[in-house]
């Protein structure tokens, strides 16, 4: 395109390209380096940490903020529920997602428009908070594992994204013909639509598996015992309410070195905490990236 | 719909009102299964969206909870009242819509500036590393979200302090400085979601016709001419409608990273309108009233974004419908 007549660029041009790799750099450096600030110091000693002196390297390295998460077996519930929530939440999204968004990508369906209204209405109005957790209380619900996994069984924006792609990639004549030929649609769907649909059954996967690990919310109003949190909300008591018990620390003998240890410790858990869902994306990026852009088709 | 029908079928032209009832309903049998398959996601939508709607009318009542919604006694305007006169009123709009819209003033640019600056650079390692890095922290949990702030304010030890003080800003406790609140959570917010959201304009620049920089070049247009010229234009049409949907949001600012961030120092700016819901109706347990509040600013939020939507269409024919 016009940046291969890089030669007759002008000065004006030129300079204008360095302050653009400026600005990039800057974006870079910006992004990475408080992360990079982050796992640095939670391989540094607790002293060197408080007094200020991490900046970009560990200084004294050490591995204790890691054994004491480790030592946690509150962090450990944590993790495998949220494991659970992640794992069973998705399945349910992405079958419910595909049950709706099909049907209603069907030009041959009766009534679909009166669906597709049914589904656009709940994105312009919302009951709010409060009936929301009245509704999942009358269904008895709350402090159980479902209320985890029942309230948000469906978004409503994936459903859209889905029916655009069933819509532009299943030709109406591909469902005739196998409507002709005594196949059923249950079938149908079965042996083409979902073998066809591929790419954005693994975006729609990742999307939903990204909000259920990430999600706190739910936890905050619907669950009460400790043995349900999922990890986020372990993570909100650790992090930011401060409130370690003496079981988190591994020698709470002495008070100086419990303080130390927990302020390593939280560091420590950021990069737990966050290091599985950084260290894949990268190989999954694309498939992030396509995700947007079906999305956008719509808009 | 009966348009539709005519063009499928042929045969069903007849002008009986009857006889299509009856090619819709044989339709209908015929593709039974359908009906089976969406039956399940529709209840889920009827009982998790629907209910709530129908539970909206608990602002009008004083929801008792041995009496159950039915059995609480109507109260009309009662809490919509309550709400407006009370003292906090006003500061709760005022910090809600204060972050809204300083967010939306800094946030709505910034990705369409990455996205310019990126299109400029030849595909190579440096923009995929630009683009892999800055796409990163959208996939941080909101909990880690808010600790990586806590921690790299935090004063004498966090990075981000440290720096501030080799510029000579003194050394303080950033998170509990109520005049700070607004400009922590939407610059954070910026490092946040500014990669992730240049994605959808680095795809609308993609997809400029390649005649048009052709043409620029021949006319001897610089790079910012071009820029100007050819680029901006061609995203104005995804970034309306994405300012359509934010300006619409703008009552709606999120519950979860504000109420991470509050602490008892910086309340005074921190508290908005979703948090004061929370707080008064599930841990004060008000419901009626809290529920009101929740449909005041749904009620906001819709009109908002029909205005938006409206204007949008009479000034540049881009617009949600």
């Amino acid at each position: 395109m016009a940046r291969t007549v890089s030669i007759r660029e002008s000065g004006g041009d030129r300079l204008f390209m360095v302050l653009v790799y400026a600005f990039l750099t800057f974006v870079l450096l910006v992004v990475l380096l408080p992360l990079l600030y982050i796992v640095s110091s939670s391989f540094s000693s607790p002293q060197a940490v408080v007094s200020g002196k991490v900046w970009l390297f560990p200084v004294q390295f050490t591995l204790d903020g890691y054994k004491a998460v480790f030592n946690n077996p509150q962090i450990g519930s944590g993790f495998l529920n949220s494991l659970f929530y992640t794992v069973v939440g998705t399945l349910i999204n992405v079958v419910l997602t595909v049950m709706l968004a099909y049907p209603l990508a069907r030009k041959t369906f009766h009534g679909r428009n009166i669906f597709m209204v049914l589904l656009v209405i709940t994105m312009m109005f919302e009951g709010g908070l409060i009936p929301y957790y009245l509704v999942v209380k009358e269904l008895n619900l709350l402090d159980t594992r479902w209320a985890m996994i029942l309230p948000g069984a469906l978004a409503v924006f994936q459903v859209i994204i889905a029916r655009t792609f069933f819509q532009s990639t299943i030709p109406d004549e591909l469902s005739e013909a196998a409507d002709l030929d005594g196949c059923s649609d249950i079938r149908f769907i079965f042996s083409i639509v979902l073998p066809l649909s591929k790419p954005i059954l693994a975006v729609m996967t990742l999307m939903y598996a990204v909000g259920h690990w990430n999600a706190y919310f739910d936890a905050l109003i619907f669950l009460r015992s400790p043995d349900l949190f999922p990890l986020q909300i372990v993570l909100r008591n650790v992090l930011i309410l401060n409130t370690i018990d003496a079981s988190m620390v591994a020698n709470a003998n002495q008070m100086l070195a419990q303080q130390g240890l927990k302020d390593l410790l939280k560091y420590s858990l950021i990069v737990i905490a966050s290091g599985p869902v950084l260290i894949i994306y990268p190989f999954v990026q694309k498939y992030f990236v396509k995700g947007v852009m079906i999305g956008s088709l719509k808009g | 719909m009966s348009k539709l029908h005519h063009e499928m079928h042929p045969v069903s032209l007849l002008p009986m009102q009857a006889a299509r009832r009856k090619e819709a309903l044989r339709k209908m049998l015929r593709h039974w299964q359908l009906y089976l398959v969406i039956l399940l996601p529709i209840s889920y939508l009827i009982i998790f969206k629907y209910v709530p709607m129908a539970g909206i009318m608990i602002a009008f009542k004083d929801y008792n909870v041995v009496k159950g919604i039915w059995g609480s006694s109507w109260v009309g305007l009662k809490y919509f009242h309550q709400f407006f006169e009370s003292p906090n009123f006003w500061l709760y709009m005022k910090n809600t819509l204060g972050i809204s819209l300083y967010g939306l003033l800094v946030g709505f640019p910034a990705p369409i500036i990455l996205a310019l600056a990126l299109n400029e650079v030849r595909n190579g390692l440096f923009k995929k590393s630009v683009q892999l890095v800055s796409y990163a922290p959208y996939f941080i949990s909101t909990v880690i979200m808010v600790s990586i702030i806590v921690v790299n304010l935090t004063p004498n030890v966090g990075m981000v302090s440290k720096l501030f003080q080799m510029l000579g800003v003194e050394n303080t406790n950033f998170m509990g400085i109520p005049s700070l609140f607004k400009s922590i959570y939407v610059w954070s917010d910026v490092w946040q979601h500014t990669g992730y959201g240049a994605i959808i304009y680095i795809a609308a620049l993609a997809g400029v016709n390649p005649e048009l920089y052709e043409a620029a070049k021949v006319d001897g247009a610089s790079r910012i001419q071009k820029i100007i010229n050819v680029d901006i234009p061609s995203l104005i049409p995804v970034s309306v409608i994405l300012l359509i949907l934010n300006l619409g949001n703008l009552m709606k600012l999120g519950f979860e990273k504000i109420y991470l961030m509050q602490n008892p120092l910086n309340l005074a700016t921190s508290e908005v309108i979703s948090t004061y819901v929370y707080k008064v109706g599930l841990l004060g347990s008000s419901f009626s009233f809290s529920a009101a509040i929740g449909v005041f600013n749904s009620v906001i939020n819709l009109v908002l974004l029909v205005v938006v939507n409206f204007i949008a269409r009479k000034l540049s024919n881009n617009s949600l419908w």
